[in-house]
């Protein structure tokens, strides 16, 4: 069994999601490489990813996140960029958790508009949000009733 | 969202992250050791597959530091195999058991229900704030 090394100690990546008219993956890289000091930006078609110390990242973001306020997300990432267990280079197709941010990049175009609605929002207006659906379910009393009310 | 509103978030990324940097024998995440199924007994019983009880020594820690939690249910996107879906349901019963503040939610379908979601969660993250003061 060989021990394990583990790259980029130390360090934190988040991905940087950008859905915008107004502000293509390109600008952020643009503008991320000029604040970037030491940490590592990568370009990808969704947006960003940036790795670094923890505090060198965080001010990144929050510079970048005052280019597109409502149409940049962020999230964090376990995996360094280019990790071999992860990255599509080693494995061939998509790489694994692509698709669920396809799921997602579907869903922040409304997000966005909620975030731009919202501060036109009247602020003492109780939220009325989407709730999950209840679907009705057998409850157990009901099927030991029927259980025990089965004519052989 | 959750940072936007100023709180801290407590995702899966970050449990994975403190894992993979951790120097060992294995290589993590893709082998889960037989240390992490023991470790995942002190949320789940020992007859759960070990699958579910592996990935809880990533949730668990998280789940109790947790102060609050927010719920997105009936997700288009699959929760992948069996053992990550009965994770999900045994995640959102020991969040309900643990007495914590819950929003429950569902994926906004559009954008008037975008609006709305994100009101529901800056209302609940604002109220949070106001009795943590």
């Amino acid at each position: 069994m060989s021990s394990y090394k583990p790259t980029y100690q130390g360090t934190v990546t988040k991905y940087v999601f950008v859905e915008s008219p107004y502000t293509t993956p390109d600008d952020l890289a643009s503008l991320a490489y000029e604040i970037s000091d030491q940490a590592m930006i990568k370009e990808t078609c969704f947006g960003l990813q940036v790795t670094g110390k923890e505090e060198d990242v965080e001010k990144i973001i929050h510079q970048l996140r005052t280019r597109d306020p409502a149409h940049i997300f962020v999230k964090d990432r376990g995996f360094p960029p280019g990790d071999p267990r992860r990255c599509r280079a080693n494995l061939g197709g998509a790489r694994p958790g692509y698709y669920g941010h396809e799921f997602e990049m579907g869903i922040i175009k409304k997000i966005s508009k909620g975030i731009i609605n919202f501060t036109s929002r009247d602020p003492g207006k109780k939220a009325n949000p989407p709730v999950p659906q209840s679907d009705a379910r057998l409850d157990a009393t009901t099927l030991t009733k029927m259980m025990e009310a089965e004519v052989p | 969202m959750v940072a936007r509103f100023g709180h801290t978030p407590i995702g899966s990324a970050r449990a994975i992250r403190e894992r993979i940097q951790t120097a060992g024998f294995d290589s993590p995440p893709l082998q889960m050791t037989p240390e992490d199924a023991k470790k995942g007994l002190r949320w789940a019983a020992v007859e759960v597959p070990s699958g579910v009880r592996g990935r809880m020594s990533l949730y668990g820690p998280q789940i109790e530091e947790s102060e609050a939690a927010i719920i997105i249910n009936d997700a288009d996107l699959a929760f992948g195999c069996m053992g990550c879906a009965r994770t999900n349901e045994l995640l959102v019963y020991l969040i309900r058991k643990k007495g914590i503040p819950v929003l429950e939610l569902r994926y906004p379908a559009d954008e008037e229900e975008g609006t709305e979601f994100v009101a529901a969660i800056h209302d609940f993250l604002r109220d949070l704030g106001e009795k943590n003061e």
